[in-house]
């Protein structure tokens, strides 16, 4: 979809080029995040595949066309652009905004107002923001409408610089969450430069790591840089987290859980003391046919007849399918219970997640 | 004191309102020249700062130029002019012509400077925002940099006006007409009454000309909020 082929960008009057000789292969459909530390280029070479910069040797193709080779203003026309700040027009409503680039390329007021209905739906907008000010907005609400600008013509390919750097850390996290869940949906070819590695390794499917100079160090998908870091710049700029940092990676729903110490309310007292004994926590899961009622120890079963008589203690915390190994650690280790339960839809008893077994991943 | 109060008794004079030394007349005289001065002087200066602003090309020099033409007198713009008319175009050496060139000369500069600044402070990623969409350099200008430099353009356009009216009494050293007529030939004629008197009404149609651009200002200043117009500012 795009492909960089030999790409340099000099300066007159510097010795050393912004970006060297960079070739990179960019798949439709794709997310790619480039990262590195600052001077490495990654931003110049973002602003090459629209012409923000102009490339001063290799080749840019897009959809196979030399992007060297298109009038400037009409090719970012078909490419979406976010930026840090959003850059919104504040003279003019978010309607306005929004419609920006369908203007430029003279859509018809019907399909602008078609357009913009399914943008707001798409992003979660309430309808009464299309008319305020950039200004009237919170600064995650203006990020979105950042994202839904760049989209509004439906452009294959979206290029993002910094896109959600300008908003607080817990904005932030929902913005990607959305972001993520509106790509998996739209399937845009996307290029996005970050300094943030964990931000890199959320969303996007391959990074390219970039050194001074434009050099790229290694350019695979976030679990393999990871695992495999290509040399000791990309190990070291992944930081020393990696482990944990893959963790983020895998989907609680993706490994086996194992089943933990299980009984039914009306098993009877001896049966879930020695249910308790065999699993080593010292409190056992109490679950009606499927359903998770909360945990009993032995000191509660003290004189009673049933697993059930005793009313069952709600854990403080619970993990589902979609958490990440990383939440579902942070779970273990600040349960008093040194494991996490892991329920699906509906207090659906799946079984249990234990530091071993996590642990377990991480060396995998 | 006497002699304001006796400015005020020569502006009640009901005689002095009347004929084409009256005050109406030379009022309008007085805006005609003005207005003419501060559209030449817009004519030149908008554009070039948009220009200047738009590109970032010529931003020194002309800083520069506006800063020496600032210092320069207006008298001895109008000296120089008339000098030079007398010379090479007689007949247009007493009258409108020089007082126009030296007014005009006087506005450009304010005007200039303010639009460049007014180009120059739209926020840059804004405006590499709106590139990147796909907006051309005429785009860029007329849907962005314009509207939010409006607000700097109008108060270069406010400053140009009032130092234009109140500058434009000049006029009358050379044979013009306009409120200059009542100061000078009241001074010659020692009058001093008609003096003040016009002295007065120079001021009064100076803040008078503030308060009208102030108002226009107002007026032309971009929508920022969905509130009341005007109210908004410019978001960091």
């Amino acid at each position: 979809m795009i492909s960089l082929e030999h790409v340099e960008k000099r300066y007159s009057g510097t010795a050393a080029p912004a970006v060297g000789d960079l070739t990179l292969e960019i798949g439709e459909g794709e997310t790619v995040a480039l990262v590195g530390p600052s001077g490495c280029g990654k931003t110049t070479t973002l602003k090459m595949i629209n012409r923000l910069i102009e490339p001063t040797g290799g080749r840019i193709l897009l959809d196979s066309t030399n992007v060297l080779d298109q009038d400037p203003v009409l090719l970012r026309r078909g490419i979406g652009y976010v930026i840090q700040h959003t850059g919104l027009l504040p003279h003019r409503t978010i309607r306005q905004n929004i419609s920006t680039v369908p203007r430029l390329v003279a859509w018809n007021d019907e399909r602008i107002a078609a357009r913009i209905a399914e943008l707001i739906e798409i992003f979660d907008l309430d309808a009464e923001l299309l008319d305020r000010y950039p200004a009237e907005l919170s600064g995650g609400q203006r990020q979105r409408v950042g994202v839904a600008r760049a989209l509004a013509a439906d452009p294959p390919v979206m290029l993002m610089d910094e896109p959600f750097a300008a908003v607080d850390p817990i904005v932030r996290g929902r913005l990607q969450d959305q972001f993520l869940d509106i790509q998996a949906r739209l399937r845009k070819t996307i290029v996005f430069v970050t300094h943030d590695v964990d931000e890199a390794i959320k969303l996007s499917d391959r990074m390219a790591i970039l050194n001074v100079g434009g050099v790229l160090e290694q350019f695979a998908p976030p679990e393999t840089v990871l695992r495999e870091p290509e040399n000791d710049f990309v190990r070291e700029f992944v930081g020393a987290e990696r482990g944990l940092k893959r963790l983020a990676l895998i989907k609680v729903g993706d490994i086996e859980v194992d089943d933990g110490p299980v009984v039914s309310p009306s098993a009877s007292a001896d049966e879930a003391r020695r249910v308790i004994d065999e699993a080593g926590f010292g409190w056992v899961s109490v679950v009606d046919e499927g359903e998770l009622l909360g945990w009993v120890d032995r000191h509660e079963l003290e004189g009673c007849a049933t697993a059930g008589e005793p009313t069952p203690r709600p854990f403080s915390a619970y993990v589902t399918a979609r958490d990440s190994l990383r939440q579902a650690l942070d779970s273990v280790v600040t349960s008093r219970t040194a494991a996490a339960v892991v329920v699906s839809e509906g207090q659906h008893y799946r079984g249990i997640l234990t530091l071993e077994r996590i642990s377990k991943e991480i060396v995998a | 004191m006497e002699i304001i109060t006796d400015g005020f008794s020569w502006l009640t004079d009901p005689a002095n309102w009347s004929g084409s030394n009256g005050v109406p007349i030379r009022v309008w005289e007085h805006l005609q020249l003005s207005l003419i001065a501060l559209t030449i002087a817009t004519v030149i200066a908008v554009p070039l700062g948009l220009a200047i602003g738009h590109t970032g090309r010529g931003r020194f020099i002309s800083v520069q130029v506006a800063n020496i033409g600032r210092s320069v007198p207006s008298l001895a713009i109008l000296g120089l002019v008339f000098l030079i008319a007398v010379e090479r175009v007689p007949a247009l050496a007493f009258g409108s012509l020089p007082t126009i060139v030296a007014l005009a000369a006087l506005g450009i500069p304010v005007i200039l400077i303010n639009t460049y600044v007014g180009i120059d402070q739209v926020d840059r990623e804004t405006v590499e925002a709106a590139r990147g969409m796909g907006m051309s350099g005429m785009q860029v200008l007329r849907r962005l940099e314009v509207p939010l430099a409006t607000p700097l353009i109008m108060t270069g356009l406010r400053l140009a006006a009032v130092q234009i009216v109140a500058t434009a009494g000049l006029a009358a050293l050379i044979a013009g007409g306009g409120l200059g007529r009542y100061v000078i030939d009241g001074f010659y004629q020692r009058e001093n009454d008609r003096m003040v008197a016009g002295a007065i009404l120079i001021a009064a149609i100076s803040v008078l000309t503030d308060l009208v651009f102030t108002l226009l200002a107002r007026l032309a200043a971009p929508r920022l909020t969905s509130g009341s117009k005007g109210s908004g500012k410019i978001p960091a």
